[in-house]
Order: structure tokens, then sequence, then C-alpha cells
């Protein structure tokens, strides 16, 4: 079927794979981005975006990558918002398998980010939307004056904790290291909020309530020792993994499950490349998923033209 | 094509709870990127769904009482309800054909 035929096809529409939509359909490569859900990625939820270069002022998630999506669809990007379950490659012939049947391109720039990770803790799912949230900037509004737990040390984290300090009354962050992951910039605002409080070593083991979350249960790494938090709220930011199980047994993936690319952003396929999150060694930055977008595009052009 | 109805607290007992047919409600936020991404998936659906049931949105930072009164504490939530009660509740963005079958499983039970 003709109409299932593409130049390109990139999976995944964060910042990595609306930047690769923009150059490869400018260069007038017939492109379709594959989405499973719309348009953003992982960035959505960030209600501040002060590193992208070009906001002095800072830029939302949502609007930054609203803006990409605008400026690649007027060169002609086509949009799907379907699962993919698989890729097969037959040579030229790349096959993208997905909820709603196969198509077909000369080149795959895979940009599917990661997946979030949960607690994997007794009373996680029970009480998700019933005080255990995913996203800061969504929830916050509903735990004014209230206490709420911020679990991970990394900049989300923390800067999801500094985010709640407008609304939240106090806010613990639980961490299981002794130091924070986040930047420096975003440790300074931490310590310096009298809001925050910082639990170290600690890592979550239940979350427990009646209708709503009423308290977690911690256990300190260095001790062992069991307590209990009353807490209204838990926000969960413990990392993420990259999206990446439909390519186990395709693609070379590293310890983590990233996929392993060279400096072209090439895997070890022809015409097959990853680009932001989801490649091995990625920042995991919004300006370095666009990058990895460009450089995946311009070489998967290449790579047509051969 | 229908489109869902922006509804505030006083209007909610008459339009949502006295609904004939099962009635779908977005609670939302301005601020909140995973319902700016839900809402084209409910508008769709309104469409899909038009005459079968209502389709309605709540934004919680105007009416923070309805949202409290279901206990909505993380958005986007959709609360489907039928015959005035709530029936079925989904917290957080899901792509389109697992919000379908949430609503199929709701509106058959």
């Amino acid at each position: 079927m003709t109409e299932r035929q593409y130049d390109v096809i990139i999976i995944g529409g964060g910042p990595a794979g609306l930047s690769a939509g923009l150059y490869t359909a400018r260069a007038r490569h017939k492109t379709l981005l594959i989405e499973k859900g719309a348009v953003g990625g992982m960035i959505i939820n960030a209600g501040l975006v002060e590193n992208y270069p070009g906001f002095a002022d800072g830029v939302s998630g949502i609007d930054l990558t609203q803006a990409m999506y605008k400026q690649a669809a007027k060169f002609g990007l086509e949009m799907l918002s379907v699962e993919v379950t698989g890729l097969k490659v037959d040579g030229k012939n790349k096959v993208v398998a997905t909820s709603d049947g196969d198509f077909s391109a000369g080149s795959v720039i895979i940009a599917g980010g990661s997946e979030r990770l949960k607690l994997g803790v007794p009373g996680e799912v029970e009480y998700t939307g019933k005080g255990v949230s995913y996203c800061a900037t969504c929830d916050g509004a509903f735990f004014r004056d209230k206490v709420v737990a911020v679990i991970g040390g990394g900049n989300a984290a923390v800067t999801e904790a500094l985010e709640l300090t407008r609304f939240a009354s106090r806010i613990y962050v639980i961490h299981r290291r002794h130091e924070l992951r986040a930047t420096k910039v975003v440790q300074e605002k931490a310590f310096a909020e009298k809001k925050l409080e910082f639990i170290w070593d600690t890592v979550i083991t239940a979350v427990v309530g009646d209708a709503f979350v009423k308290k977690i249960k911690l256990r300190d790494l260095k001790t062992g020792k069991e307590s209990e938090l009353p807490v209204d709220g838990v926000f969960v930011n413990v990392g993420s993994q990259p999206a990446t199980g439909y390519l186990k047994g395709v693609l070379a993936l590293d310890a983590v499950g990233a996929i392993i690319v060279n400096d072209r952003m090439e895997t070890g396929v022809p015409g097959v490349y990853a680009a932001g999150d989801i490649r091995s060694g990625s920042i995991r930055q919004t300006i370095g998923a666009a990058g990895d977008g460009a450089v995946a595009a311009v070489n998967a052009g290449k790579y047509l033209g051969e | 094509m229908s489109k869902p109805v922006e509804i505030e607290e006083a209007k909610f007992d008459d339009t949502v709870l006295k609904s004939a047919i099962p009635v779908l409600v977005d609670f939302w936020a301005p601020w909140c990127g995973p319902c700016r991404m839900v809402a084209p998936i409910v508008d769709e659906l309104a469409g899909e769904y038009d005459g079968k049931v209502g389709f309605f949105k709540v934004n919680v930072d105007d009416n923070r009482k309805i949202a409290n009164k279901y206990g909505v504490m993380s958005i986007p939530t959709l609360i489907i309800f039928k015959n005035g009660a709530p029936v079925g509740n989904i917290v957080g963005f899901r792509p389109k054909p697992e919000l379908k079958k949430s609503l199929d499983a709701a509106l058959a039970g």
C-alpha cells in the first residue's frame, strides 16, 4: 500500500522526534511521525524550562513542544497517534509495526524517549490520583497547605519539590543517596528553601491510607531502621528507563536498555537512527534531544540519497 | 460533531447528575500539560459517542468544590457518571484506545 510508504518514519514525538521531523520534512522527505499519545514527550510535565536557549524568561514544556510541532507540521510532517509494536529491517526497506498495521520507510529515526519508573511499593497503584502523583505541575494545587513527600534526588525531583513550595506547607525530599544528583543551581535553590526537608539514605517501602494517602513507610538504608511519616501526598520522580522493549534483538542496546549509536546517531543497522533520551549516552536534556534529532535527520537524508 | 461543554459548579447537578444519558467529565486545568494532551482525544470521543454519552469539562482552578467532592487530586481525571453516580474513574493521560476501552467498560457495567 503506497499510502503507508514513507521516506522517513520517526518514532516518538518529543523534542528529538519533532526536531528530526522538522529537518526531514523541510528537506522534502515524506515523513511520518508516530507518537502513541499526543506530541510533546516527557518535557510536557515541566512547568518551566529555564535552560532551552532562546527563551530569556523560560518557557513551559508544553508551549515549547507545541511550537516545535507547529513548526515541523508547516513543512509537511505527518503525524499518527498509534503505538509502535515492532521494527523489521529488510535491507533498504524498514517496516514499523503498529497497533494500526504496518508502515514502511527507507529510514527510521527512533526517538521514543523513556518511560517513567514507578516505585513498585504496596499502595502506589491504589493511591494513584488519591495522593500519589507523577506530576507536580499538574497536581501541586491540590496540596495547598498540606504535607507532601517527593521521592527522588535528580533534577526533575528537586525541581518538583521547589514547584510544590507554592502550595504545600512542608515538603520532604526522600532520597536513597546521601547527596543530590540535581545540578548546582537547582541544589542551591533547594537548600535555601525553608519548606524543604531532606531525608537522606532512605527509601520508601509502602504508601498507606484510607480513601486518600495518610502516611508512607520508610527504611533507612544505613541503619536498616524502619519508620513512618505522615503525609497527604507522594510525588514520585525516581527516574526513567528507555522505551526500547520492542527493540530487543533488533538493535544493540546498552546495559540500561538504551540504543547504542555512534556520533552520527547511527545504530548498527544502516538507515536506522536513534535520538534523544532513548540513545545511549544521552545528556537527557531538551537541547540535547533536539540536537540529536537534527544529527539523525541530516544523516538519514544522506543515507536516502545514496 | 459535538464538542465537550465547559461547565461550572452551579450547573453541575443539573447537567451532569440529572443527565438522561451517561456523562464523561474531564477535570482539567490550563497549567497541566497532560490535560492539554488528553483534550483532543476527549474531543474526538465526544464526536464518536455523540448522542450516547454527554461530554463536559470542569476547570479545577475555578471549580475547586466539585473537584473536592469527587476526590480529584490528580489531573487529568476523567469521571464517568451514570444516573447521577460515578461509575468509572481514569487518572492521568491514556492513549485513545485505552480510554475507549475504559469508557466502554463503564457504560456496560
